[in-house]
């Protein structure tokens, strides 16, 4: 176990090295002169020059690549050029409402997700599994901007329930139950894709587990149906769950650009489309360096809490 | 003579079976009733956007001030006009052409590619098989249209920009799942002995890695398609994608963002396309999946 953990985690640091050099990557495979691009075509030969020395951009690209990433490891991911300050504050304090949205839409798919795809897998053949997994497909094709629209057009617009856009009230806004407001929607906009996935997939792997031998000898020996069913089919299922969980938090970062953009969430998507539009490469490259980074950790906890759950994956 | 009526009955049996076996697909089209509804709305997009030029409707681009922001039903305007004056309907259709064309071009590119990277790292196995499959887990590491984003970033924005990112992006999906295919063929009885009879790689992979793994591609690209096309969709709709002034269904639902208070149809019909058409591929390859594997059905 010790030695898969090491291992693991070793692991972990070689792809996070990987990752920075991919974002690293990004300034180079641009066409053209990134200076140029990033100043516009009335900027100044000095000035051009001047943001060139600045991003290092005159030295070979190895050693570009070694300042900046020594500079990455030490908090300093530069400076935005559109905003003119630091990318690290700026990055962290609105990573901080992509998670609180991320986290919400966690809660929504984790909980109704796998209560469809057990009542489903329980009840297999019957109207309501053909109705839940109905809803499933139309989950699963669903555009999530589009659907964000939609419920702003019917809650906002139409009915007027709840705020369309932003994070808080322009007046008197800002607590607890203000941001509840604002976080519903955009919460379920982002959560029905991955409740879709999970369904389906609580679904098939309580199916699976429900064909195994041992689920036989535990009817024959007399156990209740509902024991049965929780404690050695759901259980069982648990693992495959806890899989989805890291998979489903990597969509839901993903996902949360399009959401934040159609709701105005001051999240961390919303950031990155506009600094792509405004060419503002730093602010880019540090955001996309902070979500994969925090993905690839996610990922390395489902791992360890797969191997908790399943004590025979930490063997092989 | 008992035997030999045995032998010959077996080999016509085994002829019959060969000649007569009913192709999966076509019988999962002849009773899937969900199937074939997929199948004829797919068709119905397809052909909407191969005769968009010959169909008697106004040109997508074609601006007139005077009839802006049209409601549905409009004489001449059935879907109502845009905040330019265009026609709604026409843009509506002319979109299909970029979502279809883009979309299957993503997937191809992705499969085609991801699926060579998949085959070398499994058919090689070792050292080549580690270093491809630790790229490949750098690149999953980057949550999803990340990548894509990222990529758009760099290339700058545009559809064929958008198009190659999605394709790059999806290239994992199917490096890591033909991999895992291959590697289970590489050890199947009839490769290895072909293997021993000294056949080069090229033919063993052509002759039997290939034609074993086109099925389980299919499957993907099936699957995968749906995806394609709603991320396209997306990067237009964040204005990373299609740029004005070409009818793209996601860049409409951004256009008619700005008019959700007063038209809201704007936002409704392009949407609406997206998600007939995602569902019908996705249901369609849901289908195509149980038939071609019924070792996934349920999933």
């Amino acid at each position: 176990m010790a030695h898969y953990l090491i291992r693991r985690f070793l692991w972990m640091i070689v792809v996070v090295i990987g990752v920075s050099i991919v974002v690293f990557g990004l300034i180079h495979i641009t066409p053209g002169d990134p200076a140029q691009i990033m100043l516009g075509p009335n900027a100044g030969v000095e000035e051009v020059q001047a943001l060139r020395r600045q991003l290092g951009l005159d030295q070979p690209v190895i050693l570009q690549y070694g300042i900046w990433a020594s500079r990455v490891v030490q908090g300093d991911l530069g400076d935005s050029i559109v905003l003119r300050r630091p990318v690290l504050g700026e990055i962290t304090s609105r990573f901080k409402n992509t998670a609180l949205l991320a986290g919400a839409a966690v809660v929504i798919s984790f909980t109704i997700g796998p209560a469809l795809g057990i009542l489903s897998a329980v009840r297999r053949g019957s109207a309501l599994d053909r109705f839940v997994m109905l809803f499933a497909t139309f989950g699963l094709s669903l555009p999530s901007f589009w659907f964000g629209l939609m419920l702003i057009i019917l809650f906002s617009v139409r009915l007027g329930w709840l705020p369309g856009t932003g994070m808080t009230s322009a007046v008197d806004g800002g607590d607890a139950l203000d941001i509840a407001k604002h976080l519903l929607m955009p919460a379920v906009a982002l959560a029905v894709v991955p409740l879709a996935v999970i369904a389906r997939y609580t679904r098939s792997s309580m199916l699976e587990v429900l064909g195994q031998d041992y689920v036989r000898t535990a009817r024959a020996k007399g156990l209740g149906e509902r024991s049965v069913t929780w404690s050695h089919v759901f259980r069982n299922s648990l693992v495959a769950l806890v899989t989805m969980l890291g998979l489903q938090v990597g969509f839901l970062l993903a996902g949360a650009v399009y959401i934040e953009n159609v709701f105005s969430w001051p999240g961390i998507g919303q950031m990155l489309v506009d600094a792509i539009l405004k060419r503002d490469f730093p602010l880019v490259q540090g955001g996309v360096l902070l979500v994969a980074t925090v993905y690839v950790l996610v990922n390395l906890l489902t791992d360890l809490l797969y191997a908790v759950l399943d004590p025979r994956i930490g063997m092989s | 003579m008992a035997i030999a009526v045995s032998v010959s009955e077996a080999r016509s049996l085994a002829t019959r079976e060969t000649a007569e076996r009913p192709s999966p697909v076509l019988d999962m089209l002849r009773q899937d009733h969900f199937a074939q509804a997929a199948l004829a709305t797919i068709a119905l997009v397809v052909l909407m956007a191969v005769l968009a030029p010959v169909l008697p409707i106004p040109s997508p681009t074609a601006t007139s001030f005077g009839d802006r922001l049209l409601p549905p039903l409009s004489p001449g305007h059935p879907l109502g006009t845009d905040q330019l004056g265009r026609d709604v309907l026409s843009r509506i259709i002319w979109g299909s052409r970029v979502s279809l064309v883009i979309g299957a071009m993503a997937a191809v590119i992705a499969a085609t590619v991801g699926s060579l990277i998949g085959l070398i790292a499994g058919y090689f196995g070792d050292n080549v098989d580690t270093v491809i499959m630790r790229l490949i887990d750098v690149m999953l590491a980057f949550p999803y249209i990340l990548l894509a984003i990222a990529l758009v970033a760099a290339l700058g924005p545009g559809l064929t920009n958008a198009m190659i990112a999605i394709a790059i992006a999806n290239v994992s999906f199917y490096a890591r799942n033909v991999r895992g295919n291959v590697l289970a063929l590489r050890n199947q009885p009839f490769v290895e002995s072909a293997r021993s009879a000294g056949a080069p790689h090229l033919w063993i992979v052509a002759h039997h890695i290939l034609p074993n793994s086109f099925a389980p591609i299919l499957i993907l690209l099936s699957l995968n398609i749906g995806w394609m096309i709603t991320e396209t969709a997306g990067l237009s709709f964040l204005g990373l994608g299609a740029q004005p002034p070409t009818a793209d269904w996601g860049s409409m639902l951004a256009d008619g963002r700005q008019f959700i208070t007063v038209n809201y149809h704007l936002t409704l019909m392009p949407g609406i396309m997206i998600l007939i058409l995602v569902l019908a591929l996705n249901v369609l390859g849901d289908s195509l999946r149980d038939a071609l594997d019924p070792r996934l059905r349920n999933r």
